[in-house]
């Protein structure tokens, strides 16, 4: 046993799109250390979302094993998969995938209503924000937030379970260049600060520049790993 | 997931699409208060029935003569027939009876003049059937066997031939051109009570003295009908039987061909209580059909909900919402919509009960609604048990939702 916390031994996901049948994975297999900041690339329909569905435990491979911070995630029921997902990942989406109703603060705070946290949760919550720093703006919905500010909120969600992971995707995406690059630092400051592993899924070469290493994709299959 | 968190989070996606919740909640609003309405109306409608019949007594048989063709030598009733059933060792179950004679007569005060009943009754006639007076009282048996001209006014004539409410009792009216001493009027009755005579607009007189002047018949103590009150209600049946076998004896006719025909206010109580009880199930069952409708209209609204909030459902699950959590959230929506249609719809229809009690207070015969606790919970344990009936398919649905198809629409 190492130090990987995602080690992914040949996975391969099939799809039926009507009768046909394709397949997004061929066999990938691929270690990422703790505290590794990873990109994934890959141009559309490379699998690139299919592998980053399998890491975030949204989704199951068709074969092979997939284990996610010590746990065989690829053996797991539902249930128990959902329980993964709430305390070992954190997601930041590109299109932020905030509760349009609840507040910054609300939002923060969902994770640990999941996970059943009672003790501390707004303190909690109220921390993550001002990590962000956000700590001015706890009370504002969405609606009431620039792009940068929501994806900030949604970076504090992220985090506010001490996952082993981050996996952002596509996270600059959706934000002008300098909110982008706030983005950038702040996901790299707390991976610098907490040690979590983040994992980049993008199509943005000046993403995956900031990245210890890139893993590209192509048809299915890893094209080149650079250490 | 804490219960008072789960309800605010309902509230709070239910407020964010207002017009479409209450249209959803008036579907249950409906639904409810026309079951309240309708269950309260009927049990208002039985329980003015039974209070008719209280007044009246429902511990009475009446007794009238039977003139059936193929009963040969058919005798009338009499009064000897009457003094005979308030024998204690024959009928122990009779309490008293009263007889009377009914006839038509023109009756004048001064200048005022109606043609009207006359019914001429003994003297225990007015206490059996629970009268009660305006001014004075009934005359008593020596008047009755002392055939004394005296009077007693329904409030209609008293009106129709006084013109005034009191100061009655005392004058001297005539009926059939023979002067009578009034010495009571009856408090109004209504005409909506269930008995064979009104007397609101009649004037009552001994009955020795009617079948004198106005009701001459031709066997000499014949009465039209006897009133038999019985002891307890619970005894009808064989105060009944006792009746007919003496009434049997005197007239000496065989089982099955009797002279006379025996009428238990109570048997037709029942029979009526029946009845409304039957009406009462059958609006209710149509009104149950709306909130049928509401419910689906709930399943539907929520459907639409789900699928609105795909993405949200995946995000939720993609936090680590489990099945369980998504399957609550949806069910609290749905039950939420219900209980407070239910909420609403319970004031409604007893708003609708109070309407109908007004307007038919207005038009003379008051109908009270009853909303009982029991329908109340009815209604109550109904709507929720729609909300999560009808929540429950759309909630399983976004349940079931793979996280992956649920964050990747749009």
């Amino acid at each position: 046993m190492s130090d990987w916390v995602i080690t992914a031994d040949s996975l391969t996901k099939r799809y039926k799109m009507g009768t046909v049948v394709v397949n997004a994975l061929n066999g990938v297999s691929l270690n990422i250390g703790a505290g590794e900041v990873v990109a994934i690339m890959g141009p559309s329909g490379s699998g690139k979302s299919t592998l980053m569905n399998i890491i975030g435990c949204l989704d199951r491979p068709s074969s092979g094993d997939y284990t996610l911070d010590g746990v065989l995630v690829s053996k797991l029921r539902d249930n128990e998969v959902a329980h993964i997902r709430n305390q070992k990942v954190g997601f930041v989406f590109q299109s932020f995938n905030l509760l349009p109703r609840a507040s910054a603060l609300e939002n923060v705070e969902l994770p640990m209503r999941y996970a059943g946290v009672t003790k501390n949760r707004t303190q909690r919550a109220k921390a993550a924000l001002e990590l962000v720093g956000l700590g001015e703006r706890i009370k504002h919905r969405p609606n009431e937030l620039s792009g940068g500010q929501q994806q900030r909120v949604a970076i504090a969600r992220a985090m506010v379970n001490n996952p082993a992971i981050i996996l952002a995707d596509e996270p600059t995406g959706a934000l002008d260049t300098r909110s982008g690059k706030e983005i950038m630092d702040l996901l790299l400051q707390t991976n610098a600060q907490c040690g979590t592993t983040l994992i980049l899924v993008t199509h943005d070469p000046g993403v995956a520049a900031r990245a210890q290493r890139t893993i590209r994709l192509r048809d299915g299959l890893l094209e080149e790993a650079q250490a | 997931m804490k219960l008072t968190h789960l309800i605010k989070e309902a509230l709070k996606s239910l407020t964010a699409n207002k017009l479409r919740s209450a249209l959803t909640i008036l579907g249950i609003v409906i639904g409810v208060a026309a079951v309240i309405a309708m269950v309260s109306l009927g049990r208002g409608v039985q329980d003015s029935i039974n209070k008719q019949f209280s007044s009246m007594g429902s511990a009475q048989i009446m007794v009238f003569s039977n003139y059936a063709p193929g009963i040969t030598d058919p005798k009338p009733l009499t009064l000897g027939d009457a003094e005979a059933l308030k024998d204690i060792m024959l009928a122990p179950d009779v309490k008293d009876v009263a007889a009377d004679l009914q006839g038509n007569g023109k009756v004048i005060f001064g200048s005022k003049a109606a043609t009207v009943s006359v019914y001429g009754t003994t003297g225990n006639y007015a206490e059996l059937n629970n009268y009660d007076f305006m001014e004075g009282g009934y005359f008593n048996e020596e008047q009755v066997s002392g055939q004394s001209a005296v009077a007693v006014l329904g409030p209609t004539l008293a009106k129709t031939l006084f013109d005034r409410k009191t100061g009655i009792v005392g004058e001297t009216i005539r009926i059939e051109g023979q002067p009578y001493r009034v010495v009571g009027v009856l408090k109004e009755r209504g005409a909506s009570g269930v008995s064979f005579t009104s007397t609101d607009n009649a004037v009552l007189i001994p009955i020795s003295v009617a079948s004198q002047r106005i009701a001459v018949r031709q066997t000499r103590g014949q009465v039209d009908t006897m009133t038999v009150v019985v002891r307890s209600s619970s005894r009808v049946n064989q105060a009944t039987d006792q009746v007919k076998e003496i009434l049997r004896a005197r007239h000496r006719t065989p089982i099955g061909i009797d002279d006379f025909m025996v009428f238990v206010a109570k048997d037709l109580l029942d029979s009526l209580n029946s009845l409304t009880t039957m009406v009462t199930l059958f609006l209710g069952a149509i009104a149950a059909i709306s909130l049928l409708v509401g419910g689906i209209g709930i399943m539907n609204i929520m459907l639409v909900s789900v699928t609105e909030r795909t993405r949200e459902i995946g995000l939720r699950k993609a936090l680590g919402a489990r099945r369980r959590d998504i399957l609550v959230q949806f069910l609290a929506e749905a039950s939420l919509l219900s209980m407070v249609g239910g909420a609403i719809g319970i004031a409604l229809g007893w708003g609708i009960g109070i309407a109908i009690m007004v307007i038919s207070k207005n038009s003379g015969s008051a109908i009270t609604p009853i909303v009982g606790l029991d329908a109340i919970l009815m209604a109550t344990l109904t709507s929720s048990a729609i909300g999560i009936f009808f929540g429950f398919y759309p909630a399983n649905r976004a349940a079931s939702l793979t996280p992956v198809e649920a964050l990747r629409s749009e």
